[in-house]
């Protein structure tokens, strides 16, 4: 704040400003936290149910996700996370939902470790990095095109058409590794591995590879272009309301074309940093793995913000990377974490409810409801 | 073509039906779950969710009950366990129906592979095959009548398959000439309307998600009792996703439900069925297989398929 304007504003008015903005800033840490918080003890209670140890697992999420050196093998793991994440953020803005991350990760996967070998050994090293980013993000951003047309022109449900598609990119992802791309030399359906030296660079002193940085800039650009640009205030309008977003001239159809291309080239992206960092180099049928599921709570607790995706996703992928360990551990399937984000995505719903009918200062149960309890037993006459 | 010769036999085609309609039938249950709630304004996300947990509880309640009946009990009280979320979450706070749908849909995945591997962690039962009631008559006809390498004959299937139809005709009869229809679509067409004729929005929408639930559960419950035998994690493969296609494509119309179930099953089954004549097509082709129809159905009716404006929107009184 500049010194003349608060020269000019007496002294209690400015602080019950900063009063409130410390409340503000609160109240949006608290819904932010307590989701995940809440999330995890109900998880435990569920584990201490299952006749496990709850504290144990906890606790080595802390050993194999933090714990010594291990906090590196989490970073490594953040970066997919942290570009899909992003990918997410950008077309959630715009109230588009795309729920095709899978398949638009999964082809992207397949297609990197498929012409990874070949391009990585001919191409200066660099170049070849390069251009399977672009190759990986091309492909994210085509698998989006059919549901973005099909919303653009004809306004139908992307939520549908999204999901069907990522079963297909998925299906499609398989056929490759199996089919073109499978490793001649053994039996496992899985790719060529690419040699280690030819692996991303790890950034030096540490074992996290460079598409960490990679990652951060692009969370700062989108945040960059989120905040302060023309298209992104236009990507806002069109999430608030799309009639309004025509009003004042935004040309709907093709922003809805370009955002979804945008989000998908980042969910692509993020595929080619998956296989190119160093725990991997290749990619096995059935096993790509579904990440934007496991994203998608985080993105909404980070209410859009591409910056503050960062602490979130860096806790999820601490639970990720810890939790793998950790639930075999305590003899627990691994897909106990899908439990945990479903949880946390249903405390985030209901915290959310609770924090704004508290802004509002009205009651937490709808008029209609607080009749239906007051007097459950009473019929409502029909005409 | 070395192919027509093989495709062109009996073998194939009564496989191909057989097969359409055993794994159709779990397809129907939940789509036509979908529709009703779908028509009453509530977008389930969650069906996928739902039918897994259907899925595994009836399994369980077959296994441990002996009967396929407490598992289709078990499974619709677990489908409608799952929407009482969705009821409470959505209909009657009237938070986000997507967000919670993803939710139900994670936890209900996430908690049947948890729970299934520490309960049958070395061993996996199955379940023997489900008895079934033959049509009198039907069943003696030739070719598709007859049994082909195990699987079930056209016309002798489980008693609950046959209620399956009923159940689709009875909710067409209840959507076209009862009040309680008339709510439903109201619920979704113009929740106003239905306020102002003093009937309860939330009510009316509650039980739609509840009984969506219910079928859901039951069509999941069926899947694994009935048509795999067995229950393995993320067993469902998308087919709750699937399901909401089914009912979107339907366009509330519960009869279509049935063409659309039993077109997608059989892109689901085909794979088996060129299997039985030598064919061998990677599974991978056969399972992308029923999504690609989707997306074809989608691109030649995307200006057809039919959604009730109120969908998914939550009704505040007085709100405009």
């Amino acid at each position: 704040m500049e010194l003349g304007t608060e020269a000019a504003v007496p002294a209690h008015l400015l602080s019950a400003a900063r009063s409130r903005a410390d409340t503000r800033l609160l109240d949006i840490l608290i819904r932010s936290l307590v989701p995940v918080v809440l999330a995890l003890v109900a998880g435990g209670i569920l584990i201490l149910a299952l006749g496990r140890n709850p504290l144990r697992f906890y606790g080595g999420i802390w050993t194999y996700g933090v714990a010594q050196d291990n906090w590196q093998q989490s970073a490594v793991t953040m970066v997919p996370l942290l570009l899909i994440a992003t990918g997410l953020t950008v077309i959630f803005r715009a109230n588009i939902w795309n729920l095709g991350y899978w398949g638009q990760f999964a082809l992207g996967a397949a297609l990197v470790a498929g012409y990874g070998p070949t391009l990585l050994d001919r191409l200066p090293l660099a170049f070849a990095f390069v251009v399977l980013f672009l190759l990986a993000a091309a492909a994210g951003a085509v698998w989006t095109l059919v549901p973005a047309v099909l919303k653009a022109l004809y306004g139908t449900n992307e939520i549908i058409t999204t999901l069907m598609m990522s079963f297909v990119g998925v299906d499609l992802a398989n056929i490759l590794v199996k089919g073109p791309f499978q490793d001649p030399s053994i039996r496992t359906p899985q790719t060529t591995a690419i040699d280690f030296g030819k692996l991303l660079p790890a950034i030096p002193g540490t074992m996290i590879d460079v598409s960490l940085l990679v990652a951060f800039t692009v969370v700062l650009v989108v945040h960059y272009v989120l905040t302060r640009t023309a298209f992104g205030l236009r990507l806002q309008i069109l999430g608030a309301n799309p009639r309004a977003a025509r009003h004042v001239g935004v040309h709907v159809p093709r922003l809805t074309i370009s955002t979804f291309l945008i989000s998908g080239a980042l969910i692509g992206a993020a595929a080619a940093a998956f296989v190119l960092s160093p725990s991997w180099g290749y990619v096995r049928a059935d096993q790509i793995p579904n990440y934007g599921d496991q994203v998608i709570p985080f993105v909404f607790l980070a209410r859009l913000n591409a910056l503050a995706l960062l602490p979130f996703v860096a806790f999820y992928a601490v639970l990720f990377t810890g939790g793998d360990f950790a639930a075999t551990q305590v003899n627990l399937s691994t897909d106990f974490l899908y439990v945990l984000v479903g949880l946390i995505l249903l405390f985030m719903t209901v915290i959310e409810y609770l924090g704004r009918t508290r802004e509002l200062g009205v009651g937490y149960l709808t008029p209609g409801l607080k009749e239906a309890l007051r007097q459950p037993l009473v019929k409502k006459q029909t005409t | 073509m070395i192919l027509a010769s093989e495709i062109w036999t009996q073998v194939f085609w009564t496989s191909v039906v057989a097969g359409g309609l055993l794994a159709g039938v779990p397809l129907m249950f939940t789509a036509l779950g979908e529709t009703i709630s779908e028509r009453a304004g509530v977008l389930n996300i969650g069906l996928e969710g739902m039918m897994l947990l259907g899925a595994y509880v009836g399994f369980l309640g077959a296994h441990y009950g002996n009967s396929v009946w407490l598992g289709y009990l078990a499974g619709i009280a677990a489908g409608m366990l799952a929407s009482v979320f969705m009821v409470v979450l959505c209909v009657w706070l009237g938070l986000d129906q997507i967000v919670v749908g993803i939710a139900i849909t994670l936890a209900g995945e996430g908690i049947t592979s948890v729970l299934h591997g520490a309960q049958f962690g070395e061993s996996e039962p199955r379940l023997g095959a489900t008895p079934t009631v033959a049509i009198p008559l039907l069943d003696r006809i030739p070719v598709l009548g007859q049994e082909i390498h195990g699987q079930k004959p056209l016309f002798q299937q489980p008693l609950i398959v046959y209620l399956g139809f009923a159940l689709v005709a009875a909710v067409a009869w209840t959507f076209r000439s009862t009040n309680i229809g008339l709510n439903l679509r109201a619920a979704g067409e113009k929740p106003e309307a239905l306020d102002a004729a003093g009937v309860s929005v939330l009510a009316t929408r509650s039980y739609a998600a509840l009984s969506t639930g219910a079928l859901a559960g039951l069509g999941g419950a069926y899947l694994s009792t009935g048509v795999a035998g067995v229950f393995t994690p993320f067993l469902t493969q998308g087919q709750g996703f699937m399901a909401i296609v089914v009912a979107m494509l339907a366009r509330g119309k519960p009869l279509w439900v049935i063409i659309g179930s039993f077109l997608f099953g059989i892109s689901i089954s085909l794979i088996s069925s060129l299997q039985l004549v030598g064919i061998n097509i990677s599974t991978d082709v056969g399972h992308a297989l029923p999504f690609i129809a989707i997306i074809v159905a989608l691109i030649l009716f995307a200006r057809r398929a039919y959604l009730p404006p109120a969908l998914a929107l939550p009704y505040v009184r007085g709100a405009r």
